[in-house]
């Protein structure tokens, strides 16, 4: 919708600003052009006003050409061909607009007093069409500051959504009331495998309480408390769970957001391990290129499984993150094949935040 | 079956993880009058040792490969003590509906333990009252409130065939069973046609007829047959009897 026209304040306001132009109209009219001032006064007010109403149409070609992704031969064909037809479309107007006015008895003769102003007219035209070009270019460009702030506004609100959600969700407690369980049954038939597995426990969970605060940690640390998870999780799973990891020494510096990984390995062994008879291996791996740090994390599945309940939930958690922090810098994707599930993420290595 | 004085509690343990077991086991260890008869790591194992060996107890984890513990539980029918044993507690009141003995949330305490172990001696005993459920609404209470199933799971013996919902063509009631159609395979189960109906997704299977539910996407044309009754056409070539009101529903449905 044309910003001018969908408000009655902004179109009247405009109309206003073509006040001082219908007044040079009029000069140009009565001292070169050689009509009388009231005859130039009349038809330059009322060409004035149609013409307000031909020039707001420059919107649309100023749209279809952004300034910034045009080339020059575009631009300057789009524009001139538009003030062409504009201003030509103005002079018929003037034509019709004379004939009529020379019926009236004040203005008898006018229409061939004005034709002789027409080269006159028409340049004004073009000139009047490529000043509503120029306008509407700052128009244009003052819309799309305000949308890009809106929607920074709206991203960072939904950062912070994000972030909360995700460190509410940090310890899934089943994951906790499932190790205790586990830890129980130990100490009867293996004292030292229980003492074992509190510290693991107490370690896991003690990395997951500083994170909070942070905004970004090296992959190295994110890892390390991955690993932390996986062998309380080993301990409850046995031999059905099984890790192989492939993540590039380079990558290991670069920042992510904390509990990046652990959500996904969690779901891993969720909905994939857990639901598996004889387990199965969970493959990461993680490559730093150009700035990017890829992470791809593996997983057999059973497609028949009984449906889980927050399936997913630690998945759309990290997606929304991603989208939330980098925007279009950082990709999520999530397929399944032959029975395995994978989540391929990129995300810019140095942990910086999207560029607005 | 042991006949030494009195009848030992024949127990099953059903869980994935080895650990919960051991706890299981320990605990149960404290009992002389329970006996373990088998210990199994998944639903279908469960199944299978379950309708061989027919125990009076089962401790039964909800979250298992291949099937949970209420499909489980559905599958071998109510007439024995259940007592779920679990990390979670949101399925504590569909375990009540299915009359399950007890709930244990873990980690599982002695004390506790007991206290599940007392109630399922007087519900074998016939001191608690056991209303067990018939098989029909078992099925029915043993799914999850406000969710479609997307699968039926149905036993063949001591084994478990899963149906997805997707590949059922039409289910048929046969006195108090239904015959799941499926991929040119006939599977019975025990079930009401009206249970199952509720359970399925309405906008996908239509109850054309006192006896048939019909996947709505295997249906290729309707065809009159004699005076006032009519006739469904499936992609297999199957043709199935529509009642008058099943036929107004069809065709609303084949209409949109």
């Amino acid at each position: 919708m044309h910003p001018i026209l969908s408000q009655l304040r902004r179109l009247l306001l405009y109309l206003l600003g073509w006040i001082p132009l219908a007044g040079m109209l009029t000069y140009l009219l009565a001292v070169p052009g050689g009509l009388s001032w009231v005859e130039a006064s009349s038809v330059a007010f009322i060409l004035c006003l149609l013409y307000a109403f031909v020039c707001l149409a420059a919107w649309y070609p100023c749209l279809a050409t952004p300034l910034d992704r045009s080339s020059l031969p575009r631009f300057l064909f789009t524009h001139v061909a538009g003030a062409l037809v504009a201003s030509a479309l103005w002079l018929l107007a003037a034509r019709v607009l004379g004939r009529m006015l020379a019926g009236l008895d004040d203005f008898h003769g006018i229409d061939a007093r004005l034709s002789k102003d027409f080269p006159l007219l028409f340049g004004t035209g073009v000139l009047l069409y490529l000043l509503a070009v120029g306008f509407h270019y700052v128009l244009l460009a003052v819309e799309a500051s305000r949308e890009a702030e809106a929607r920074v506004m709206k991203a960072s609100v939904l950062a912070r959504d994000a972030e909360l959600r995700a460190l509410k969700a940090q310890v899934n407690p089943h994951f906790l009331f499932n190790s205790l369980n586990s830890i129980s049954a130990l100490t009867a038939s293996d004292a030292a495998k229980a003492r074992e597995m509190c510290i693991l426990l107490g370690d896991f969970l003690r990395r997951t309480l500083g994170l909070g605060e942070k905004q970004s940690i090296p992959l190295e640390e994110e890892m390390s408390l991955v690993h932390a998870f996986l062998a309380v999780e080993k301990i409850r799973y046995g031999a059905r769970l099984q890790m192989e990891e492939s993540v590039e020494e380079e990558a290991l510096t670069a920042q992510v957001p904390p509990l990046l990984l652990q959500p996904l390995v969690e779901n891993a062994v969720g909905h994939g391990i857990a639901n598996l008879v004889e387990g199965g291996w969970i493959r990461l791996e993680a490559k730093q290129t150009n700035g990017y740090l890829s992470i791809a994390i593996e997983n057999p599945f059973d497609p028949q499984a009984p449906q889980r309940r927050r399936n997913g939930v630690g998945l759309a958690n990290v997606r929304q993150r991603l989208e939330a922090r980098y925007g279009s810098n950082a990709t999520f994707a999530a397929t399944t094949e032959d029975g395995r599930f994978r989540v391929a993420l990129t995300l810019p290595a140095g942990g910086k935040e999207r560029i607005s | 079956m042991t006949h030494e004085g009195r009848k030992k509690i024949r127990a099953m343990l059903v869980d994935d993880e080895d650990l919960a077991r051991q706890v299981l086991r320990e605990f149960i260890s404290a009992h002389a009058e329970v006996e373990i008869v088998a210990e199994c790591a998944n639903g279908f194992e469960a199944v299978k040792f379950a309708t061989e060996l027919e125990p009076d107890l089962l401790f039964l984890d909800i979250q298992m490969p291949k099937l949970d513990g209420f499909e489980v539980l559905e599958l071998i029918g109510a007439n024995r003590a259940v007592v779920f044993v679990t990390a979670y507690d949101t399925f504590a009141i569909r375990a009540f509906e299915v009359h399950a003995v007890d709930y244990l949330l873990k980690p599982i305490s002695a004390d506790r333990f007991d206290a599940a172990l007392e109630r399922a001696k007087e519900r074998l005993s016939g001191k608690l009252p056991s209303v067990p459920l018939p098989a029909n609404d078992l099925a029915a209470a043993a799914r999850p409130p406000s969710q479609y199933l997307d699968r039926i799971p149905v036993r063949n013996g001591t084994s478990v065939f899963i149906i997805p919902v997707g590949k059922l063509d039409y289910a048929e009631a046969q006195d108090d069973y239904v015959a799941l159609v499926s991929e040119g395979r006939k599977h019975l189960k025990q079930q009401t046609i009206s249970s199952l109906e509720s359970a399925l997704d309405p906008s996908r299977f239509l109850r054309i007829h006192r006896s048939y539910i019909v996947n709505l996407e295997r249906v290729v044309k309707i065809e009159p047959y004699g005076k006032d009754s009519h006739i469904a056409v499936l992609t297999a070539g199957t043709r199935l009897p529509v009642s008058r009101s099943g036929h107004a529903r069809l065709r609303a449905f084949l209409d949109r």
